[in-house]
């Protein structure tokens, strides 16, 4: 998954997150958890999950190469 | 008396953990104020999310769900779990590697840097310092009233004006002592050892105190049946929250980006690999915090005791519900406990604010002023030190006055820095970007919520929204516009500066 992939999920979950069909469901979910908020606590979760695969699929691996040659400079000229 | 004695015993063990931090202490600026970037993951994600989170995930999250329901989850806490991860990928490490890389201490140092202005830099800092006082204000506020409604009837004759409870000024004057004095001791190391604790205190408290209250009022189902007997509006979004408003509450945690103490904490992070910890698990921390706080919230709404009476008398002061819940339905000492988990919260922000607003003055300020002649390592630690105190007493003396709603005050403030999170994204990613554009941002930003700040009566309005959206929207929207009008209209920043900043983007040495 690369960052263009990555800005697409992103922009999938931001309409999911506008959930207009449960804007009125008063429905208990296991009997304690009103819908409208039982669907965001799950969005969250799954949030954590689409950043794990952000993590495996789409790390800026470019950034660690640059600060340890940065490093390695600095303690050479010290 | 209980629950004060044990709120005690918690600032002490603070107090203690600032002095043992001291033994780390290398003694220079570089360690004062970035803990010598030497920060692991684990560490890094509970002291970003314990700075991150303050009165207003707690208190303000409860107070708001108890006035217009369990859309407020939805409101910040999903919204903050995507683009807070968000923020920290596409800015937070590219920041920290470019901190790195330069050595910089403050944020402020990157922009003089890269659009090569030091207008700019004297600009953001009265900005970027200002809009911590508000939130200094926010954690102020929470602890107060938390601690008030914590001690009710405890101190009859001492504090009768407050019905015994022990009033805010105290509670003021005492959180920001104890959190001067492990900051002033320890600097940032002992900042992120105690918002690492105080994070992992306020979880499980918070946890413990949603358990303890769905126990008194008949188990979880039987809290949120009562709800929907008495009050089902407060069960859906309905017509408290519309569409259009709930949608522009996306621009709200972009204000992460622009946080001076979170940036500060990014810039401690010993690698990059440090972060992939806090991208995953910060969504989880925040559903384990919100979750509990606007059930309790939603259920204060309809909560009665054994006579019939509500748990939350009609006209209980503002801030003050989850306090009222957890003293009334909870034992003195577990109320102690949970307090001490609720200040644990407050705390963990005020910390780091006060140090990032000493080092910007610092390192942005005072050392440009003095140009060549420069600070010794020692000066500056002194100079941040004295600095951070002023900032805590100029607070404390604010608190004092009239309280506002601590979500109000905290949606205001987060505005604020939303609206400048445009510069930073420009900084890293758009090398057309100009000082004058970065300058025309700051002033659109400064201008637009001076004037929206002001309409809304200074806080004092909940419901202001201009065109039925947050004035977030057109803040940022005004922001982001003014900065890409006039650095096009405006000479591009010199070849070296941009060959500096995007070492890899061929362009940016072709022009050279």
């Amino acid at each position: 998954m690369g960052s263009r992939l990555l800005l697409a999920a992103l922009a999938a979950f931001a309409f999911l997150h506008q959930d207009l069909w449960l804007w009125t469901d008063g429905t208990l979910v296991f009997g304690f958890l009103p819908a409208g908020l039982a669907y965001h606590v799950g969005f969250s979760l799954a949030t954590a999950g689409l950043w794990g695969l952000a993590i495996r699929f789409a790390w800026p691996r470019d950034l660690e190469v640059d600060t340890d040659s940065a490093d390695r400079e600095r303690n050479r000229a010290n | 008396m209980t629950q004060f004695a044990v709120i005690c015993v918690y600032l002490c063990v603070l107090v203690g953990l600032g002095v043992a931090s001291k033994r780390a202490f290398r003694g220079t600026a570089q360690d004062f104020f970035l803990a010598s970037r030497s920060i692991g993951p684990l560490v890094l994600l509970l002291s970003v999310f314990g700075t991150s989170m303050t009165a207003f995930s707690l208190v303000g999250s409860s107070g708001e769900s108890f006035r217009i329901g369990i859309g407020v989850y939805g409101l910040m806490a999903s919204w903050s779990g995507l683009v807070h991860a968000a923020v920290f990928y596409f800015a937070g490490i590219r920041l920290w590697a470019i901190g790195k890389r330069h050595g910089y201490t403050t944020q402020i140092e990157f922009f003089r840097d890269r659009f090569e202005s030091r207008v700019l830099a004297l600009l953001l800092f009265p900005v970027l310092a200002g809009l911590v006082i508000p939130y200094v204000l926010i954690g102020l506020l929470g602890a107060g009233s938390v601690v008030q409604s914590l001690t009710q009837g405890a101190f009859p004759s001492a504090f009768a004006a407050t019905g015994g409870g022990v009033p805010l000024w105290i509670t003021g004057l005492g959180i920001c002592s104890v959190v001067l004095l492990y900051v002033f001791v320890g600097g940032l190391r002992a900042a992120a050892w105690a918002n690492s604790l105080q994070a992992a205190i306020f979880i499980v408290t918070g946890i413990a105190t949603f358990l303890l209250i769905a126990s008194k009022l008949g188990g979880v189902e039987a809290a949120t049946q009562a709800v929907q007997a008495a009050h089902p509006e407060k069960l859906i979004r309905g017509e408290a929250i519309g569409p259009l408003y709930f949608l522009s509450y996306s621009l709200i945690p972009l204000s992460i980006g622009m946080f001076p103490h979170v940036h500060q904490h990014w810039l401690t992070a010993k690698s990059a690999a440090s972060f992939k910890p806090m991208l995953v698990l910060h969504p989880v921390c925040l559903t384990l915090v919100w979750l509990p706080c606007v059930l309790i919230g939603v259920w204060a709404t309809s909560a009665t005791m054994p006579d019939g009476s509500l748990v939350v008398p009609p006209g209980s002061p503002v801030n003050s519900e989850l306090a009222i819940m957890v003293q009334r339905l909870a034992s003195p000492l577990m109320g102690g406990i949970l307090g001490a988990g609720i200040l644990a919260a407050i705390m963990s922000s005020l910390d780091s604010q006060f140090l990032a607003i000493g080092s910007m003055f610092t390192n942005d300020v005072v050392a440009q002023v003095l140009g060549k002649r420069g600070l010794s390592e020692r000066r500056k630690v002194q100079v941040g030190r004295w600095f951070v105190g002023a900032v805590a007493v100029a607070a404390y003396l604010v608190s004092l006055s009239e309280p506002r709603s601590v979500f109000t005050l905290g949606v205001w403030c987060f505005s604020g820095y939303a609206s400048l999170f445009p510069i930073a994204v420009a900084a890293i990613y758009w090398k057309r970007a100009t000082a004058s554009g970065a300058i025309a941002s700051v002033i659109a930003t400064v201008t637009l919520g001076t004037f929206f700040f002001h309409d809304s009566g200074y806080g004092s309005a909940p419901g202001y929204l201009f065109l039925h959206m947050l004035p977030v929207v057109t803040m940022v929207t005004v922001s982001a516009g003014a900065l890409v009008v006039v650095s096009l209209m405006t000479r591009p920043p010199a070849p070296r500066t941009l060959s500096k900043f995007f070492p890899h983007d061929r362009n940016a040495y072709d022009e050279e």
